[in-house]
């Protein structure tokens, strides 16, 4: 079993671009349920929606910071859109209709009628839409190496998206902390603890709901930018699984938190990384297929989930005070 | 116990709503203005004949979304090829068709080895299914290779695996391709009719536990999964009958639903674990027992039955003869669940669960034993739903519950939470749905269109068809 590059692998997950847009992704959804207690389900609806919306217009001709506004946009007025039927009716209603909702947005796009535009379910190919976003970029070309962690400069999988990954995700986390300690943030608060309290002060409930359904959903949409970055927009591969794994990273951090989204992303990553590379040397091929190793993955994903919901629902940085999971 | 639903507080801001919801769905049935037909199932019989075909890519992968024209005496179609780069195209007169292959749609970096051999011609006789190749790779003369970039493959370590691609097989005898005619609308419905009637199945057992626990069951796909699963494995590998298949995956489904309900909803409700921690964990569950079915089974197609179906013809429309079983089974059973429900003391102190919990409970009803009985019935519907929807489908696969599941909730919902019968009929509307939007959208957008019409219940009768406005908040 050769150690030390498995150590590197899975110490290269600790800064991973996707580990950093799992990380974004989970704090948009910490808006929408760690501060506000909407259970948004279709999370990944929004990530798809935002990769579509800034791949497509990069194709159309739009320049970089165009179409990031774009993904944006979309990522708004499908908050919007989900927000207007469900906001009113019980939170496990939201949860039906956004978990519907992100997969009607994954038919759509996979759908033979928008080849042209979507590239239906082969989606579209990360070189046709990454060229704005790597001229962007200050560095020269070429690969870099630090310490054992070697990756090319700007193209790809790079550094360049990296750095700006963890910068947006530094933000968000800057953004968050703000936001839980400013007046809007503790009317959040009060709605996840007590709507009809809130409302009898005299708050738009309602309004409050939408503003943080939307700006959960627009920092899923930029996640799905970064998600997208270092590969292709696969609408297969952004489907439910990619809404569970991020309730499960939420949950593991601390849903409420300000750090609990990135410490869970890191920590779900590594630990994935490390139990599939171990089973990958260690397992012999007659006993576990490749393949099979994968699926054992998701298998323990799925179990963790469970027992952290039953076991742990405040996860590791979060208050169990804070943090009461219920209808409302 | 449950708790009860705070009440709906303003309906100001409906209309609006309604709106904007409308414009989305005009947007959404207004893109696909070029429709084209998907893969499906063709079963070649006396009235049909396929045309069908395989394209991999020079490296042997399969060529997913390549389009084909096919062109002929009886008119013409297009055909896609699916994930395992299949395609298929029915038609009803026999004769020489063109296939014609759209070089435009061919993966990057893929050429056909013979371009001379495009378009190509076959003869098509009905009863039979003809093929047309397409190789692709270099010319002859050229060692031209493929000019993929090596960083957009995307790194498997990391990338969230493959979601269901939507839906799982294409039922045997429905129509896929051609405009609007009388016929084929009575076709899609009879389809629509089937497939409602089988999601009914799955859907009493959801609406079911929902009503006496509270608890939205997004695990109950995988009871469905499991039904034809079983099925398949005691059909294919221990080779016995159909029948007895199906008795044995019914048995099975309703020992899980038994072994589930003990195991863990039974202590998670003595912990007073909430309801939606408790939907938290049924996602960790579905999540876990998809991932282990396709751990044993792998990602592909699973076919409970590999004969070609026997078509029967009533009137216009054309159904395989296991779907009329399947229809008279389902029928008979949802029958007897609701004499159960109506008729019999048991059936009524469920309903009185449903409706009150705690009432019930003051009025001597062992309301766990009511919930216990409620998890068998419905794991046991879920399981015969399974193989009757595997049978239907004409395959199953890891994935085929969760591909259903959002289908199901779209129904419970349609009929009102908690429902019986109002997911029965929420069921055969959100089937004509599905069958029916063929006529109008692309087949691979099918699901779509149910899952549009729950959000618009929710917008305009959130308490569904048979729901009672206070039910819901």
């Amino acid at each position: 079993m050769d150690w030390s590059r498995i150590l590197v692998n899975v110490a290269g997950e600790i800064f991973a671009p996707t580990t950093a847009a799992y990380a974004l992704a989970a704090i948009g959804l910490n808006v929408h349920f760690g501060l506000t207690g909407l259970l948004n389900m279709g999370q990944a609806g929004f990530m798809l929606l935002g990769a579509y919306g800034f791949a497509i217009s990069t194709i159309a001709g739009w320049p970089l910071w165009a179409a990031v506004l774009v993904a944006i946009a979309c990522a708004a007025a499908f908050g919007l859109l989900l927000g207007i039927p469900t906001l009113k009716l019980r939170g496990d209603y939201l949860a039906i209709v956004t978990i519907a909702a992100a997969e009607i947005v994954r038919l759509v796009g996979r759908s033979t009628a928008l080849t042209e535009l979507t590239g239906a379910s082969s989606g579209l190919r990360g070189n046709s839409y990454k060229d704005t976003f790597q001229d962007a970029s200050p560095f020269p070309d070429g690969t870099f190496a630090l310490g054992p962690f070697e990756y090319s400069m700007n193209a790809s999988n790079s550094w360049w998206v990296r750095i700006v990954g963890w910068a947006v995700v530094a933000l968000a986390c800057l953004l968050i902390w703000l936001l839980i300690r400013s007046p809007w943030g503790r009317v959040l608060k009060g709605i996840r603890e007590d709507e009809d309290a809130v409302r009898s002060l005299g708050k738009n409930v309602y309004s409050y709901k939408m503003q943080a359904l939307v700006l959960g959903g627009v920092i899923g949409a930029v996640a799905g930018i970064i998600y997208v970055l270092p590969r292709a927009v696969q609408p297969d591969s952004m489907g439910r699984p990619m809404t569970f794994f991020i309730w499960t990273i939420l949950l593991l951090g601390g849903a409420a938190t300000v750090f609990g989204p990135v410490l869970g992303s890191i920590i779900f990553w590594v630990s994935l990384m490390l139990i599939k590379s171990v089973m990958r040397a260690g397992v012999p091929e007659s006993v576990m297929r490749t393949e099979q190793i994968e699926q054992f993955g998701w298998i323990i994903v799925g179990v963790t989930l469970m027992l952290l919901v039953i076991f742990r629902p405040q996860g590791i940085l979060g208050d169990k005070k804070e943090l009461a999971i219920d209808v409302r | 116990m449950r708790r009860v639903a705070t009440r709906d507080r303003s309906t100001a801001g409906v209309p609006a709503a309604l709106g904007v919801l409308l414009l989305a769905v005009l947007f959404l049935l207004a893109v696909p203005g070029t429709a084209r037909a998907a893969v499906a199932g063709c079963v070649a019989d006396a009235a049909t004949g396929c045309i069908n075909g395989t394209i991999r890519t020079a490296d042997q992968q399969p060529a997913v979304g390549v389009v084909l024209d096919v062109e002929g005496p009886g008119g013409s179609t297009q055909a896609t090829t699916d994930a395992e780069g299949r395609w298929t195209a029915a038609v009803t007169e026999a004769g020489e068709y063109t296939v014609t292959l759209d070089e435009t749609t061919l993966p990057a970096g893929e050429s056909l080895r013979d371009p001379a051999q495009n378009p190509r011609t076959v003869t098509v006789a009905l009863g039979s299914s003809t093929g047309a190749l397409f190789p692709l790779g270099a010319p002859a003369d050229a060692g031209g290779g493929s000019d993929e970039d090596p960083d957009a493959a995307p790194d498997p370590e990391s990338t969230a695996p493959a979601d269901s691609a939507g839906e799982v097989g294409a039922p045997v005898g429905s129509s896929d391709t051609g405009s609007f005619s009388w016929g084929r609308l009575a076709q899609q419905a009879s389809s629509g009719l089937v497939f409602g009637v089988l999601l009914a199945l799955a859907s009493v057992g959801l609406s079911l536990i929902y009503g006496t626990t509270g608890l939205s069951n997004f695990a109950h796909g995988e009871q469905v999964t499991l039904g034809a699963i079983v099925a398949y494995l005691a059909v294919q590998s221990f080779g016995l009958p159909l029948l007895v298949a199906g008795v044995v995956a019914v048995v099975v489904g309703a020992a899980s639903g038994w072994l589930q309900d003990a195991g863990i909803w039974h202590p998670l409700r003595k912990r007073r674990v909430g309801t939606t921690q408790q939907m938290i964990v049924t996602i960790g569950l579905s999540m876990a027992l998809q991932y282990t079915y396709q751990f044993f089974f792998g990602g592909g197609a699973l076919r409970i039955v590999t004969t070609t179906p026997t078509m029967v013809t009533l009137g216009p429309v054309r159904i395989s003869a296991t779907s009329l079983w399947s229809l008279l089974i389902a029928a008979v059973v949802l029958a007897g669940v609701a004499y159960f429900l109506l008729g019999t003391r048991v059936g009524r102190a469920t309903r009185a669960v449903s409706d009150n919990p705690a009432l019930a409970a003051a009025s001597g009803i062992t309301v766990e034993r009511v919930v216990r009985l409620v998890w068998v019935l419905g794991a046991a519907l879920a399981a015969l739903g399974g193989v009757l929807m595997g049978l239907y489908l004409n395959a199953t696969s890891w994935n085929m519950g969760g591909a259903l599941l959002l289908l199901m909730f779209a129904a419970v919902t349609l009929g009102g939470l908690g429902q019986a019968f109002g997911a029965l009929a929420g069921s055969i509307v959100i089937g004509l749905v599905v069958e029916m939007s063929n006529l109008v959208i692309p087949s691979d957008m099918r699901y779509a269109g149910a899952l549009l019409i729950l959000i618009l219940v929710l917008l305009l009768r959130p308490q569904g068809i048979l729901g009672r406005a206070e039910r819901i908040g």
